[in-house]
């Protein structure tokens, strides 16, 4: 059909606004209907027992007294629970772990859920499952790295490759003539997204209805219909609204499972929500790690070596390991470059990906490390960074598809103000005598894109109707996806209806690993693309068509109308094409997924640059960040607001990393002592001030046909070094663990006054 | 939760014979309830006692004395304006607590008898001895880095986190008490008890006894110009103390008349140290003047477990607290209340 | 035990029959009167989602017992905005981004009028963030926050001083 070529529609009049939110109204007036907010009738509650051992068995659960609570409807406990059609130590989907969902009485993390409890109130049901009070035969829980002996493991990070090793390694420590040798850890984190992993499940015969946040609707459907033999079509999910995910809500997790399987077994609706305490365990987290750097530079502070080994906790029964060290392979350049992992197994839940999985971690450390180098070779970090710049990724030697990392050094280094910042920590003051620090970091985050379809109606009325089942878990994918589909017709954004968060719509994979956007977006704008084709041709083989016979000059779609390209004055409405043509509506599909040769050939990754001002308090070394100035290059922004926004949660997220979150283990049983949101912090809003986000425009003409990277992890990476170092930059401790605790400072002799 | 009755008694007689072994006084409810669910405490009978009528009062004596009733919200005490003038550093305290939520519902009595945070205390799987009494105490040898470093014993390391306490505490504030025996008034320094062998006896509140209010004599008032609450916290606000201190000074000229110190979150009752008081008395205010004083107010003091760093940390927090106290109470409560960072820091930095 | 409790929720006077005591104001708005717009984040008064306004102070709906809830005036987010006309502070919180996944939100909001009647903050952003940091904010808002609730307390200043000419 080379007489209907459509132009492409790169900038539409909707992407690059900052619209606002289009779930806004139903978010501040209580509208908005998160899973557990669904009350079917008949409704029974479900509410399971969590092992407070984390390795041995139960040995005993007292069923009749929890039986004989009123309102108690049922017991599932591993003597009773009927069978699953799925093996849960199978993996059905590509990113599944192994659930617990009662198949014995074993115990292999604390948290696990080791009875269900089914109640008429939930005030019953979470009173039988008290009632059951369990006894166990425990056996002390490994739950520190140093609790069991590593192993090699090299692992698959989001778009870089597993752990390598480039150059020569021995050579490059020979070379350097400043070095570093420094191990920092990383502590367990848990995703705590506001809303809790929640259910409500119905059966009809074996039609399984579900409200459930979900990250991956499609995929989910499919593992669920593995654990219950039923075909995916019979699975009815519905997530139209997310609490945020965070990645812990892109898998199947035992309690879940069990929740629909009580559903089963009782013919009702049964509601399942964790408890904040539950949300320590059975969904994922961040594994433990500890990574040992040690890099060289020569006398020009060019690096001869970055040698990056990381070990990170697993469970004792699967395997995510954080790929920590692969945060080595994109960044700098270096002579010689070695990203490897090892793994230890703990009796911990199975970690998964949480927010910048890997990249997290490994920036934390590595941005640290680089802090540690510059001061060793005297030099200021942000000219150190500029002095080691890669131009081609270090890892893998592929070009970059665009990096303007240079212009996010710039214009954050600009704005922050950091020029003058003394090399000596311990050199600056405010007004009331706390101490000043001054830090940054580099941000990293690869651009992955899954695969992802979608499907555009255009009606004869010309408005438009666009469907996905994209999840939105607060990035904003009910807006930025909106936008995007609706420049790809050429449709002002209040003409375009867009449905997501549902099973029935096609496939929009995963909401992962910043991919979303670029992914669920390029299959939108495909979809919306199709349906011009399809107008074009209808319209140029119509007589009656201003636009007839213009199919070779092409057409574009503005506003409602088709246009012939170069011509605009040329036009017509869609609506009156459509209706000439017998007025049915016209369907477009679309797919999204990165052409492998551009994969092959590119290497594409969101930077950025992040700028750090703490104070610490000299005698009590309790800290604050004062400011936090971010820029960040992450190809096309849909929407500015939405990204902003985006960003600022990520860098908040360093704060709590930097300064807040760790699980912690009582050593005898491995029960998490801090499960809750008193002992486990995250930032409070006392905890930001002056925060500040910079997007850098860059055209990728080979990310995807938008350019799109994303933005939802990257504002994570760098920001956790930036204000580590800030703080060594205030107080002169370099405290190489995280979070920085008071006790960390004052431990390290920081002196009085 | 176990099911309860509950009671919503008219009148404090009716409250009193209410009142059986298993019964609970139900104030806001942000500790009593919070300990219902986990299944730490589990009270058969509840009994709601804020609207028990003539507690909800801030009164002030003709000699300057003051009487909180012990229904008052620990918000509408702290935003009492004549508080936060007289006794800057109570009303201080009280906002460095928790969050606005809960400081709208806590009472002044459910304050004072809040249970500690220790989390082996709340997890009824865990052995405790405060809560069942003979089974041992798990956070001994368990996660204990934010336990106690003064007045343990091996039965109980646990801390009583009450900010509120510090300041009344230092300013010797009264108890007034009613029960099956009648009325009675509590020193402040007897109310708390230390663990000893019994860390069950939490206080010397007597089964039955109720709170009425608190007083604090016309004296406290004395300390209005030179007295602070210091926090030191692991994030900027709606956090347990690592360990606090409240420090009010009455100035006589440029001498330190008389001094007060309170430490929180170091011991299972606030920790007040006369020795260190009487350091300070008829001196000049000067930095090593108070690092003695804070030095003779951890005398004593040692780690329970992982601990130590804690007694490092409130010698530091108690000198500051007493440099802040003879700085002067701020005019306007800070916008961040006893936080290190409460000070008008101005953005200016000085390279 | 059964009992019965007489309240004004979001305007209407309501009786409500309780079959349980154990029963909290958080999971009688959300199981029981079909107001789930309340949200439960921790159950336990450390994340303010649940925060609603009693008697026009806020308070966190998971440690009030509804039992004691006998004469009170309760309001939550569904009752806040004026039909479809949206209280200042919701529409301050649409503008200033102030959310992202919405799920802290109605306790956010819900806060931030409760703040705002405190009178405590004013506009200045630090006693605001101090203000609101009994409402947790996993996705991390706080920026769009402040503003959203500085922008409010302008914005319902002003409207009153044209109230008060
Ligand atoms: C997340 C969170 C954070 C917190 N942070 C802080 C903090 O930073 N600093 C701080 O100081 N506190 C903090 N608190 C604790 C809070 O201050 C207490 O929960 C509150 O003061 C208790 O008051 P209440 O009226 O709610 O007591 P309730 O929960 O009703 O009762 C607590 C105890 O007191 C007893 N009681 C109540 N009234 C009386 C009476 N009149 N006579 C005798 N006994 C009585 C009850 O039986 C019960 O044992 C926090 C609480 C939470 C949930
Ligand atoms: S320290 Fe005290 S409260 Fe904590 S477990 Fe031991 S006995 Fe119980
Ligand atoms: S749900 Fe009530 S404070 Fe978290
Ligand atoms: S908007 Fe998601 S938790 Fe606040």
């Amino acid at each position: 059909m080379p007489d209907t070529l459509v132009q492409p529609v790169r900038f539409g009049s909707n992407s690059g606004q900052p619209v606002t939110r289009r779930d806004g109204i139903a978010k501040v007036t209580g509208a908005a209907t998160f899973a557990a907010d669904n009350q079917p009738a008949g409704l029974l509650h479900a509410v399971y027992l969590p092992a407070t051992i984390a390795r041995g068995r139960v040995t005993h659960l007292d069923v009749a007294a929890a039986e004989a609570h009123p309102g108690v409807v049922q017991i599932i406990t591993p003597a009773d629970r009927p069978p699953l059609d799925g093996d849960p130590s199978a993996k059905p989907t590509p990113f599944s772990f192994r659930i617990d969902v009662l198949q014995d009485d074993t115990v292999r993390y604390a948290g696990q859920p080791i009875a269900l409890v089914l109640g008429e109130t939930l005030e019953a049901a979470t009173e039988g499952a008290r009632l059951l009070a369990p006894r166990y035969a425990a056996e002390t829980a490994r739950t520190a790295l140093d609790d069991e002996t590593p192993f090699a493991f090299e692992p698959a990070g989001f778009g870089l490759p597993a752990g390598a090793e480039h150059g020569d390694v021995a050579g490059g420590h020979a070379a350097a003539t400043q070095a570093v040798d420094v191990t920092y850890e990383t502590a367990a984190q848990y995703h705590n997204a506001m809303e809790t992993h929640a259910v409500v499940a119905a059966w009809e015969g074996d039609h399984l209805t579900l409200d459930m946040p979900s990250q991956a609707l499609a995929m989910s459907c499919g593992a669920y219909a593995y654990f219950f033999g039923i075909p995916a079509e019979n699975v009815t999910l519905r997530s139209p609204y997310l609490g945020g995910g965070f990645g812990s809500k892109a898998f199947t997790t035992g309690p879940q499972v069990l929740a629909i399987l009580a559903a089963r077994m009782t013919g009702r609706p049964v509601k399942l929500s964790l408890t904040r305490q539950q949300m320590f365990g059975p969904v994922g987290h961040r594994g433990a790690t500890r990574q040992r750097l040690r890099l060289g530079a020569d006398v020009a502070a060019a690096l001869t070596v970055i040698d990056h080994e990381s070990i990170a906790a697993t469970s004792s029964f699967d395997d995510f390991v954080e790929p920590a060290a692969n945060a080595s392979q994109g960044l700098y350049s270096a002579q010689a470059l070695r990203a490897a992992h090892r793994a230890v197994r703990l009796d911990v839940g199975t970690p998964g990906p949480m927010r910048a999985p890997g990249e997290a971690s490994g920036s934390a450390a590595l941005e640290c490390a680089m802090d540690e180098l510059a001061q060793e070779a005297g030099i200021d970090p942000l000219e150190f960074r500029l002095r080691n710049y890669a131009e081609t990724e270090p890892g893998t030697g592929k070009p970059y598809s665009s990096k303007a990392l240079r212009q996010c050094y710039d214009q954050a280094a600009e704005r922050f103000g950091w020029a003058g910042r003394p090399l000596a920590p311990r050199q600056m003051r405010d007004e009331a005598g706390l101490l000043v620090g001054w830090g940054m970091g580099t941000a990293l985050f690869p651009a992955p894109m899954f695969a992802a379809e979608a499907r555009a109606t255009l009606r004869p009325d010309g408005s438009a109707l666009v469907e996905t089942s994209a999840a939105d878990m607060g990035q904003g994918a009910w807006t930025a996806l909106a936008q995007i589909a609706a420049d790809s017709l050429g449709l002002p954004l209040d003409r375009v209806e867009f449905r997501a968060g549902h099973s029935d719509l096609p496939d929009a994979g995963v909401a992962g690993g910043s991919g979303h956007t670029a992914t669920a977006g390029t299959a939108l704008h495909a979809a919306g693309g199709d349906v011009i084709r399809q107008l074009g041709e209808i319209a140029a083989a119509d007589e009656a068509s201003p636009l007839h016979g213009a199919g070779n000059a092409g057409f574009v779609a503005r506003d409602g109308r088709l246009c012939v390209a170069g011509d605009e004055e040329r036009s017509e409405a869609f609506a009156d094409i459509l209706a000439r043509a017998g007025g049915a509506a016209l369907i477009g599909n679309g797919s999204g997924s990165r052409a492998p040769e551009d994969a092959e050939r590119w290497a594409m990754n969101a930077h950025g640059a992040v700028f750090a001002e703490v104070k610490v308090d000299p005698d009590l070394c309790q800290m604050r960040v004062t400011r936090l100035v971010g820029a960040f290059a992450a190809g096309r922004i849909i929407n500015p607001k939405l990204a902003e926004s985006q960003l600022m949660g990520g860098m908040i997220w360093g704060t709590s990393f930097a300064l807040h979150e760790e699980a912690r283990h009582d050593r005898h049983t491995g029960r998490i002592v801090n499960a809750d949101f008193a002992g486990y912090h995250i930032a409070v809003n006392a905890d930001v001030q002056g925060l500040e986000v910079i997007t850098v425009h860059e055209d990728d003409p080979h990310v995807n046909a938008l350019g799109i990277k994303g933005v939802g992890e990257i504002g994570v990476t760098g920001t956790v070094g930036a204000i580590a170092n800030a703080i060594w930059h205030a107080t002169g401790t370099r405290v190489r663990r995280f979070p920085i605790r008071v006790r960390d400072l004052l431990e390290a002799g920081s002196p009085v006054g | 939760m176990k099911r309860f009755d509950y009671i919503r008694p008219a009148s404090i007689d009716e409250a009193l014979a209410a009142w059986n072994p298993g019964a609970a006084w139900l104030g806001g409810g942000t500790n009593l309830v919070d300990l219902m669910k986990t299944g730490a405490v589990q009270p058969d009978t509840v009994i709601d006692v804020t609207r028990l009528p003539g507690l909800d009062r801030i009164e002030w004596g003709a000699d300057g004395s003051l009487r909180i009733g012990a229904m008052v919200r620990n918000a509408d005490l702290a935003d009492d304006p004549e508080v936060a003038r007289r006794l800057p550093m109570v009303a201080e305290a009280l906002l460095a607590g928790a969050s606005g939520q809960l400081r709208n519902a806590a009472t002044v009595g459910g304050n004072l008898m809040q249970h500690t945070r220790c989390n082996y205390f709340e997890t009824p799987q865990a052995a405790c001895n405060r809560r069942d009494p003979g089974t041992g105490c798990d956070a001994r040898d368990g996660e204990n880095a934010n336990l106690a470093v003064l007045g343990w014993s091996e039965a109980c390391i646990a801390t009583n986190p009450s900010d509120f306490c510090v300041p009344l505490a230092a300013l010797d504030a009264v108890v007034e008490v009613q029960g099956p025996e009648g009325k009675r008034e509590i020193a402040i320094a007897d109310f708390h008890s230390l663990p000893g062998d019994t860390p069950e006896r939490r206080t010397a509140l007597e089964p039955g006894e109720l709170i009425l209010a608190v007083r604090l004599p016309a004296a406290a008032a004395d300390f209005a110009g030179h007295a602070r609450y210091l926090k030191v916290r692991e994030r900027t606000s709606y956090a347990f103390a690592l360990v606090s201190a409240a420090a009010a000074l009455r100035m006589e000229g440029d001498r330190i008349a008389e001094a007060r110190l309170a430490l929180g979150a170091v011991a299972a009752k606030p920790w007040r140290v006369a020795e260190a008081e009487a350091l300070l008395a008829g001196q000049a205010p000067d930095p090593h003047l108070f690092a003695r004083a804070a030095g003779a107010a951890l005398t004593g003091a040692a780690p329970s477990g992982d601990n130590s760093w804690k007694i490092d940390l409130a010698r530091r927090t108690a000198a500051r607290a007493l440099a802040m106290a003879a700085t002067g109470a701020p005019a306007r409560m800070p916008a961040l209340p006893a936080s290190p960072f409460g000070e008008p820091a101005g953005d200016h930095v000085h390279a | 035990m059964a009992s019965s409790i007489a309240l004004t929720l979001n305007g209407v006077a309501r009786q409500v029959a309780l079959d349980d005591l154990r029963v909290t104001l958080l999971d009688l708005l959300r199981e029981r009167l079909a107001l789930p717009g309340t949200k439960k984040g921790c159950d336990r008064g450390q994340c303010g989602a649940c925060t609603v306004l009693v008697d026009g102070r806020r308070v966190n709906a998971c440690l009030t017992l509804a039992v004691t809830l006998d004469g009170v005036e309760v309001t939550t987010i569904e009752g806040l905005s004026d039909g479809e006309t949206l209280h200042p502070v919701q529409a301050a919180f649409i503008e200033n981004d102030a959310f992202q996944c919405g799920y802290c939100t109605p306790g956010q909001i819900m806060s931030a009028v409760g703040l705002i009647a405190e009178g405590r903050a004013g506009d200045d952003a630090e006693r605001i963030r101090e203000g609101m940091s009994g409402n947790l904010c996993r996705c991390a808002a706080y920026h769009g926050i402040t503003l959203a609730v500085q922008d409010a307390t302008r914005r319902m200043a002003g409207a009153e001083a044209e109230d008060a000419a």
